[in-house]
């Protein structure tokens, strides 16, 4: 019981300082500016919050359109039971990334303009578009959801009538802007550092995208069925890790032969930190997760199949930082560290993604098909027994 | 047709004065502090090496990176060669500053509602038939404004005139698809902080070469996703269709054998 608790407090409180930090940092960014607020400079116009909040987050979301094609484009009906959460996810990272961007914005009130002031030439444009209407299409395929709970048959039906178009739209968006992050550093040839500049940055970082979303329905439905006692299917999250070890062969094999292609083979040998940085990214990312799940033992094992998914997260994760500041630093001649602000945004960014989640899967029918299989020990279970056996006593 | 104007600076000529910087500030109406680096307050700076005088400001590109990255068209290249900021377009997101190949677009990090500052090639001026206020104010003709192509012509006459003394480059002529600002030297560019490697083709066509390819994945993967769905949907039908098939078949089996 004294376990339980302090285990709980200790959370609660972390939340509760992430979010007083937070709160702070969002005064200051808003009342005295970037500035003020954060450590970027006209050397390094772009840090956490773009590097992270928007190009990470993006990518993180990426398992809403994969497991929405898997199940209603390619009719892989028995991923059914996790479309919901992996479009909640999807939904909830897009309207974060939105929120986020609004920090970093030199001009958050002028956004809109995108909508009426058009570039097409510009990858931030098409980024902008994709984004806008991505979420509206995230939106509708939630919908359903929302509309269940409030029982709106008739809306619900038509909504179902436009789901093919819906999936094939999100798609196709999706494609588009998950690529397009990595476009928008095409325009920086000579100051992105040569392991990661590459006119290929598109096709990795869709690939990667995949992958990574593959690996955040695996995560995403170990954390539930541990908050929510809801039931795991070890066996879809074992294909979906399959799907994700294929998605990361074929991202090795791509990076592989640019590097040749680019003849830039000898980059991966040049001591600076760069490199270093690179085969951290690759082996904590690609060759160990790749290994790890290739083998269906490790697969359908539990820590298995929760560590190789959460080492691809953790190596798109450091993929997308060096891509975006890192890889930008040897250029600049200096170093850029985010401010102790822009952290307490991020970090209340991704809270309030949890509580957000936490919410939806409490009040909306999110786990439908939970007819569990492995159940996990449930924490309400535990107390219960703990509190029994303290009042035996 | 309008002409496209530039400015030929010689370094050799440069004597480090700073008239250039003044009168930009008066023109602009900025803080006359002395600056070293480019600043939302200081649109052109010197920056002495070993004695050497390089003028540093907006290269006013030919095809702009910052035009082409600007998701709200903040950034316009106006025929005339200035390349011109809206602020009121801008949202914020510094792609321009990311992206510049000569770094020179400045933030106002200390304001609330920031803007992007930089050299304007005294557009206004410019209109009006005069030439900008730094090559106005430069009393050694370091700085020189006149048309493009002319410039181009002189610069290298200069330094045919006298081989000996200057690098054979005159700088802009070709760097990123070429700029509105040339250099000639007697000091090698790599030496006085430029960047030599730049590539020859404008960066937007990097970008470009992605973003033409929106179409074809729009249409092909339209295609292909709808081409699946059905094939897949279709198998569903078939097998609902069959099954319903059999069970009706078995049903008139059944009736036949009652009826006998």
């Amino acid at each position: 019981m004294k376990q339980f608790l302090s285990k709980i407090t200790f959370w609660k409180a972390t939340a509760g300082l992430i979010f007083a930090a937070g709160i702070y940092a969002t005064f200051v960014r808003f009342t005295e500016g970037l500035g003020a607020s954060t450590n970027l400079s006209d050397d390094f116009p772009w840090g956490l919050w773009i590097g992270f909040d928007v190009i990470t987050g993006v990518g993180l979301a990426a398992g809403g359109f994969t497991i929405a094609g898997m199940v209603h484009i390619f009719n892989l009906k028995r991923f059914e039971p996790i479309v919901r959460p992996a479009i909640l996810t999807a939904f909830l990272g897009y309207t974060l990334v939105i929120f986020g961007l609004m920090y970093d914005l030199g001009r958050p009130l002028q956004i809109w303009h995108a909508i009426i002031m058009w570039n097409p030439r510009s990858v931030m444009f098409e980024v902008a578009w994709c984004v806008m209407l991505y979420t509206t299409v995230l939106a509708l395929e939630f919908s359903p959801v929302v509309l269940e709970k409030f029982k709106l048959t008739k809306t619900i039906k038509l909504i179902k009538k436009i789901m093919i178009p819906l999936v094939i739209v999100g798609i196709l968006l999706s494609t588009l802007h998950q690529s397009s992050l990595g476009s928008i550093y095409l325009i920086a040839p000579d100051k992105l550092y040569g392991l990661w500049y590459s006119a290929y940055l598109p096709l990795f970082f869709y690939v990667s995208a995949i992958a990574v979303g593959c690996a955040m329905v695996i995560v995403e439905s170990f954390l539930s069925a541990r908050a929510f006692n809801k039931g795991l299917e070890m066996d879809l999250l074992a294909d979906i890790a399959r799907i994700g070890v294929v998605m990361l062969g074929v991202y090795l094999s791509l990076k592989t032969v640019d590097l040749i292609e680019r003849k830039a083979l000898s980059l991966l040998f040049v001591p600076r930190l760069e490199t270093y940085l690179y085969w951290l990214e690759m082996v904590v990312g690609v060759f160990a997760p790749m290994i790890l799940l290739a083998r269906r033992k490790m697969r359908e094992s539990y820590n298995g199949l929760f560590a190789g998914a959460m080492m691809i997260v953790v190596g798109f994760i450091l993929n997308r930082m060096n891509t975006s500041i890192t890889g930008f630093e040897g250029w600049a001649g200096k170093g850029y560290f985010p401010s102790w602000m822009e952290l307490a945004v991020t970090f209340s960014i991704v809270a309030f993604g949890f509580v957000a989640f936490a919410l939806a899967v409490k009040y909306l029918p999110i786990f439908t098909h939970s007819e569990h299989r492995e159940t996990l020990p449930r924490v309400d279970e535990w107390t219960r027994d703990l509190q029994i056996a303290s009042e035996q006593r | 047709m309008i002409t496209k104007k530039a400015m030929l600076i010689d370094i050799t000529l440069c004597v480090g004065c700073n008239a250039c910087q003044v009168a930009c500030k008066e023109e602009n109406g900025l803080a006359d502090t002395e600056e070293h680096i480019l600043s939302p307050t200081a649109y052109t700076v010197l920056n002495e090496y070993d004695g050497t005088y390089v003028r540093r400001m907006c290269q006013h590109c030919v095809d702009p990176t910052c035009v082409s990255v600007c998701p709200v068209g903040a950034f316009t290249k106006t025929e005339a060669g200035p390349v011109l900021y809206d602020a009121d377009k801008c949202i914020g997101c510094r792609y321009c500053m990311q992206a510049c190949p000569f770094q020179v677009p400045r933030y106002e990090w200390a304001d609330n509602y920031p803007r992007v500052q930089k050299c304007k090639f005294c557009a206004g001026r410019l209109e009006k038939g005069l030439q900008p206020a730094c090559a106005e104010a430069c009393p050694t003709g370091a700085t020189k404004f006149g048309e493009r192509d002319e410039l181009i012509r002189e610069a290298h006459e200069r330094i045919a005139a006298e081989p000996e003394k200057y690098v054979n480059k005159v700088y802009g002529v070709e760097e990123v698809g070429g700029t509105s600002i040339l250099y000639i030297s007697n000091v090698p560019f790599e030496q006085l902080g430029f960047r030599t490697n730049l590539s020859k083709l404008p960066l937007p066509t990097l970008t470009w070469n992605a973003l033409s390819k929106i179409p074809t994945v729009v249409a092909v993967g339209g295609v292909f996703l709808y081409g699946v769905w059905w094939i897949t949907n279709r198998r569903t039908e078939v097998q609902k269709y069959e099954a319903k098939l059999k069970e009706m078949d078995d049903r008139s089996n059944g009736h036949d054998t009652l009826n006998q």
